[in-house]
């Protein structure tokens, strides 16, 4: 009975007219970048962040939050008119999606999209309620030793299974925690890499790093690669899907919303792994596999439903533990601290409004979206012709002052400028830099577990082997390296030998 | 073969994690190390920056043998530009006031991409500027003068 009072309460919370209209806001904002390709949920939730340290902590996450689902479902929108992924995690949804516009199909697809979306997304909500509260108890009774662990599988996780190379992402995971280091060492009063810069003695800011790196980087990236946009110019008629295609759907979404959560609540896994793996599910269990790629709804709707799943689930460590499971999670997590919260198991049974609230107004969301986007896709389609010419200047213009109102610093806008650079490169080398921003994150809660653990235990490591909850984790780190590297590696030696 | 390397994506990822971690090795040294029982501030950041010297190692020698190459354009322009604008804007944020540090951001960003009309730059300057001013200082009240008095 405890869930359903938690959740009358939450939403009692959610339903107050200052927090449904941030809530209308943010998933309107999320709508409307996740339909423009270029701009991601990442540096827009950077960008706004400044912009909620006037709002209470609940409306300011209900926001931020909204932001993140609602790009998921505007991303699809995109692929599916205009067969460019508006968000990455998307680009499966091109595949179908796209040619069932081109038959003249482009309504059902939206809206079994939609559907799907709002399934799953209901689903990771309730699954947020009912495995939050224990996962926060087991939590509370972490130790230093258990939070190093979980940490350092954590980061594994999030390099191994992110797209690319494994060794650059794990690369980039370490430079991240080296970046995170740069201040005061809180232990001794130390300055470590300030190199005498006074405004480097409180490290660099989370926001500095997110905005240079995933803003900036980003659209000097995208000015050297010019892109190409056709809108779908046909009618979108008929928005109703027929029977046939919800009876088509249901086994698609079901499939779809539980890998999704699964993925959801694994670190590093964005949701465009999740739409992947549903993908390729429905694509091995169809009687008839040639249809997919030509227009099969099951390839729009599996994928659609996976993706919204897993941006619900990967609130559950952040709100849980109080460990961001993606970057944009990183970034919910500095809202938080910003606003005088510290993350963490503690934060349920202190703030209970935030996490009960939160979960509430994620489902209201979930349903403004459905209800408020299918009238409105003619409206998107508009945006849509919108050139970057003119939308790159404002997402300039809106980092910077982002970046400037954190602490008034000029000094911050000339790193954030250095750390645009910084990312540019990395991203022309293949090194994708999200797996950097965690590491940036979780650097100085790491180095500060592991002192701990090892005052704790006389300097004995065997203290991460020897208590069970760490010892899981470690297996866990273990388990996922050798999964993910052999085949790797076996592969590899095929390639040489062939 | 130095044609190669010069364009070899990997390798210069290596060269770059190299530098980098022996930077944190050689600046760390500076810091008590320490003992594994008491970590002194230089533990942690030399681990770190021996692995990423050892990263950098291996990138090395994946790049020698698949010789990958730096994919795409680069648009040298934006990567000047841009950076050079957002530097801009610190400077007239602290000596000339938010109108003129936005004005000069958005047309200088502007001037990054490939197409560039005037006319065009400006309006959109002129239109997200009045945006941000009402936004951000009427309606959120960030505490910048709109123009610096000298």
């Amino acid at each position: 009975m405890d869930l359903f009072q938690n959740l009358i309460f939450g939403f009692g919370v959610a339903l107050s007219w200052q927090n449904l209209l941030y809530c209308m806001i943010g998933v309107s904002v999320g709508t409307l970048i996740g339909v423009l390709p270029g701009i991601g949920p990442l540096a827009t939730i950077a960008m706004l962040l400044p912009i909620t340290f006037n709002v209470a902590p609940v409306g300011a996450l209900i926001m931020l939050a909204g932001i993140y689902y609602g790009a998921q479902y505007g991303g699809s929108t995109t692929a599916i008119l205009v067969n460019l992924p508006g968000e990455t995690s998307a680009v499966v949804t091109c595949i179908d999606g796209y040619q069932m516009a081109r038959q003249g199909r482009a309504g059902p697809a939206l809206a079994i999209a939609a559907i799907g979306s709002f399934i799953a997304g209901t689903f990771g909500t309730m699954l947020i309620a009912v495995a939050g509260p224990p996962l926060a108890e087991l939590a509370l009774k972490f130790g230093a030793p258990e939070y190093f662990s979980l940490m350092l599988m954590g980061l594994v996780a999030a390099a191994v299974l992110a797209q690319g190379d494994i060794m650059k992402s794990l690369a980039m995971v370490a430079l991240g925690l080296l970046l995170g280091i740069v201040g005061t060492d809180v232990n001794t009063g130390v300055q470590r890499f300030s190199l005498g810069i006074t405004e480097l003695s409180d490290g660099i800011g989370f926001i500095v790093v997110a905005v240079g790196v995933f803003a900036i980087g980003e659209i000097v990236a995208n000015l050297g690669n010019p892109e190409e946009r056709s809108v779908f110019t046909g009618k979108v008629k008929g928005l109703m899907p027929t029977w046939a295609d919800f009876k088509q759907s249901v086994g698609p979404i079901t499939r779809g919303t539980l890998l999704g959560s699964f993925f959801g609540v694994l670190p590093g896994t964005g949701p465009a792994i999740a739409s992947f793996a549903s993908y390729m599910v429905e694509k091995k269990i169809a009687k008839d596999p040639s249809r997919f790629g030509k227009g099969a709804i099951e390839g729009v709707a599996g994928p659609e439903a996976a993706n919204n799943a897993d941006a619900q689930c990967k609130f559950i460590p952040m709100l849980t533990l109080g460990l961001p499971a993606s970057s944009v999670m990183a970034l919910m997590l500095g809202a938080l601290t910003i606003q005088g919260i510290q993350p963490g198991p503690e934060v349920m049974v202190t703030r209970p409004e935030l996490f009960w609230g939160l979960i509430a107004s994620m489902w209201i969301g979930n349903l403004m979206l459905v209800v408020l986007n299918l009238p409105m896709i003619g409206l998107w389609v508009k945006l849509l012709k919108v050139p970057y010419r003119f939308l790159f200047p404002a997402i300039m213009a809106f980092s910077a002052i982002g970046v400037y109102s954190v602490n008034n610093s000029s000094f911050e806008i000339y790193l954030t400028a250095l750390f645009g650079v910084i990312g540019f490169i990395w991203i022309k080398l293949g090194c994708s830099p999200a797996p950097m921003l965690l590491g940036f994150v979780l650097g100085p809660m790491m180095e500060e577990h592991l002192r701990r653990a090892m005052l704790m235990s006389k300097g004995d490591p065997s203290v991460f082997v020897t208590r069970p909850i760490s010892l899981g984790f470690i297996i866990a780190t273990v388990l996922i390296l050798v999964v993910i590297i052999l085949p790797a590696v076996r592969s590899r030696r095929g390639e040489i030998a062939g | 073969m130095q044609l190669a390397i010069r364009n070899n994506r990997d390798v210069w990822a290596g060269v770059m994690l190299i530098v980098t971690g022996a930077a944190a090795v050689i600046i760390a040294r500076d810091y008590a190390f320490g003992s594994a029982l008491r970590m002194g501030p230089g533990y942690f950041p030399s681990v770190l920056g021996g692995l990423l010297v050892l990263f950098g190692l291996y990138l090395i020698a994946q790049g020698l043998r698949s010789n990958e190459r730096i994919e795409g354009n680069w648009s040298l322009r934006g990567l000047i530009v841009l950076p050079l604008s957002l530097v801009l804007f610190g400077v007239l944020m602290e000596y000339a006031g938010f109108v003129p540090a936005l004005m000069v951001l958005i047309v200088g960003s502007a001037a990054a991409g490939s197409e560039f009309k005037l006319k065009e730059v400006l309006l959109l300057a002129t239109g997200l500027t009045a945006f941000a001013v009402a936004l951000f200082i009427y309606g959120l009240g960030l505490p910048y003068p709109l123009f610096t008095s000298w």
